[in-house]
């Protein structure tokens, strides 16, 4: 029997039972649809949280406190404003900058306007250690960080709440209880889905920041190496200085690279994960598949009978059958496939999560829907195959 | 007796069927005999005598436990299950007591069945079958459905389906059992009309003497045993 002539046999036995058929699809549909949807927002969400990081230029170093195990909790930061000025002092190079940051979260007002927003203290060189700049304004100045001075810089979206259609610049706003002027603001970054939004930040001069904090201690140093050649040896630079003062376990030094090889990492098994839980229904829809199979073959199993009585094979039957599987689940594939990039399609038009339809995760949601058609639809096939021609004939 | 060739052996058949671990029936004890091309034979007797039990090791449908059945000097028992299936497509037709038919084919595509497990085109299988279905009378019902015809028009369609392929022996178990008296008259005279039109040997299952008495030999079961062969009128 030609192949052709099974895949017709196979096609009419299915169109017969239409709904069956339809909702035994649905299944396999809903399984290779959320594998497409969820490795895609695995993968986009991983590529939005690199391109970030890339975007920081490969020539950036981070000192943060812990030993750089990403499972530890969090250690509260020993550093100080000295080891920044320690760090600037004895590494080498014209070009390189080192700057230092205190994070928090306080509300700022001005005007009867009120909102929650990230707070960051920095160091003179701190934006441009980050590659941020001013729309309008200027920067702080090392005075204005040697005073304490309460400037302030206000992100894109601060400035849109705080003052529509005005210019904030000169005007005052509170931040905690302490008034500060605005001197300028960010330039906008647009919003990201993942981590904090850059354009809801405001900028203070660390020494102004640790006095709104109540702490002499900062968060984080950044340390831009004059190129990428001389990263390594600026590490060990300043671990060494560092080692100095603190146990090397208090902090540690990360190149860009390690940080998204970790976080890239983190994601990577985010997405495995969110594949294996969507695999999960997948694997339910192939049990379905099976399951109406079997019944199929016992409900037929008189026409198995006479088709072998007509002369049928015993691999004509089973590959009848097979074919009804692997039919069932292909067409279920195919459609959730096309469902999955639709779907990954609008959800990166309407939420703010890129979602990226991978090659490897469509051709892996259609090959595992073929497999598990062929899968689980070998014990009906070889079931309807294995049946004896005189009893299949005699069963009612 | 003619001296026609053989078509078929069968020599010091039996059949035990296994129910359970160590229970037994012998459902056929020791069998022999012979049916030549254009045969035309009859088998009779009582309820459980081991006519059916016969006739599917006759058509290959099943090895015996015992004894040969040797189809053109092949013995049944050393041919692989592929074999078997070969066997049955190329020189078998069955007809049966409830018709088989598969309820969501018409007539011609119930007809083609058999056609589509050896190799041959579409056209050709479907021109095939349109041709055996005018045969047996049933020209303008080639797109009805098995529900849309009577009973004695549903065993037609079965043998046009088993006659289709040109086979050397039709076996009919029964053929008209499910069917009225004259109904039943009409599809023993196809059957023996298409038999003697074509040679094809003739191997019928019958209660009714008349129909046995018309074949060119009746052989009696009884108790899995050939008790006797009656020499017809034919
Ligand atoms: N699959 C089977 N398993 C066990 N016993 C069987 C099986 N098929 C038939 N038998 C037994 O074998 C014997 C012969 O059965 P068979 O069907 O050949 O009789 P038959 O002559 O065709 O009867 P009938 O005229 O009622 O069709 C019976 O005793 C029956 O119970
Ligand atoms: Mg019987």
């Amino acid at each position: 029997m030609s192949l052709r002539e099974s895949f017709r046999v196979a096609m009419s036995a299915l169109v017969a039972n239409r709904l069956r058929s339809a909702l035994t699809t649905l299944g396999v549909l809903i399984g290779v649809m959320s594998v497409v949807l969820l490795v895609a927002i695995g993968q986009g969400a991983r590529e939005e949280i690199t391109g970030a990081i890339e975007g920081l230029g490969s020539n950036l170093l981070f000192v943060l406190p812990g030993d750089g195990d990403f499972g530890a909790a969090p250690t509260r930061s020993q550093f100080t404003l000295d080891d920044v000025d320690e760090l600037d002092r004895e590494l080498p190079g014209a070009d390189r900058r080192v700057a230092g940051s205190v994070v928090g979260g306080e509300p700022v007002q001005a005007e009867g306007e009120r909102l929650t927003t990230t707070v960051q203290g920095g160091t003179a060189g701190y934006l441009d250690v980050v590659v941020r700049s001013t729309a309008r304004g200027q920067p702080f100045t090392e005075s204005d960080v040697a005073t304490g001075r309460r400037v302030v810089l206000l992100g894109a979206a601060v400035a849109d709440q705080l003052f529509p259609g005005q210019d904030p610049i000169g005007r005052t706003i509170t931040v905690g209880s302490i008034r500060f002027r605005v001197v300028g603001v960010m330039e906008r970054v647009g919003g990201t889905a993942f981590g904090p939004d850059r354009d809801r930040e405001v900028y203070l001069p660390i020494t102004s920041a640790q006095r709104l904090f109540a702490t002499t201690r900062i968060d984080a140093i950044f340390v831009r190496a004059s190129s990428t050649a001389t990263i390594d040896d600026d590490r060990e630079i300043i671990e060494r200085v560092l080692e100095r003062r603190l146990e090397p376990e208090a902090f540690s030094v990360l190149s860009q690279d390690d940080i998204i090889g970790v976080v890239g990492d983190i994601l990577q098994i985010l997405t495995l994960v969110l594949a294996a839980i969507a695999g999960i229904s997948l694997l339910v829809g192939g049990v379905g598949v099976s399951n109406i199979m079997l019944v199929s073959v016992s409900e037929r199993t008189r026409e198995i009978g006479l088709r072998k009585a007509l002369g049928a094979r015993t691999r004509d039957i089973t590959r009848q059958f097979l074919l009804e599987a692997m039919v069932l689940t292909g067409i279920g594939g195919a459609i959730g496939l096309l469902l999955g990039i639709g779907l990954a399609e609008l959800v990166a038009l309407f939420a703010p999560i890129p979602a990226e339809v991978t090659l490897w995760s469509v051709l892996l949601a259609l090959g595992v829907s073929v497999a598990v058609g062929l899968l689980f639809g070998v014990l009906p096939a070889r079931r309807a195959g294995r049946l004896d021609p005189v009893e299949a004939l005699r069963h009612d | 007796m003619t001296d026609r060739p053989v078509l078929l052996e069968a020599i010091d058949v039996s059949r035990i069927y296994r129910l359970g671990r160590d229970v037994e029936v012998p459902a056929l004890k020791g069998v022999s005999f012979t049916v030549e091309q254009g045969d035309h034979v009859a088998i009779v007797g009582s309820s459980g005598s081991g006519k059916s039990t016969l006739l599917n090791l006759l058509g290959a449908l099943d090895r015996p436990t015992s004894g040969e059945v040797r189809y053109d000097g092949r013995d049944v028992q050393t041919l692989s299950d592929t074999e078997l299936a070969e066997l049955r497509n190329r020189r078998i037709g069955f007809v049966f007591q409830s018709f088989h038919l598969l309820p969501r084919l018409s007539a011609v595509d119930n007809v083609v069945l058999p056609l589509i497990y050896r190799p041959g085109g579409r056209r050709e299988r479907r021109q095939r079958a349109i041709a055996a279905l005018t045969s047996v009378g049933l020209g303008d019902r080639l797109d009805h459905r098995p529900t849309e015809l009577s009973g004695g028009q549903q065993q037609r369609v079965a043998i046009a389906r088993a006659v289709v392929t040109e086979p050397a022996l039709v076996l009919a178990d029964e053929p008209t059992g499910n069917l009225d008296t004259r109904t039943g008259e009409e599809i023993m005279a196809l059957l023996e009309q298409l038999h003697a039109e074509r040679d094809t040997a003739l191997v019928v299952i019958t209660h009714e003497a008349e129909i046995a008495a018309r074949a060119a030999r009746a052989i009696e079961l009884r108790d899995g045993l050939i008790v006797g062969t009656a020499e017809g009128d034919a």
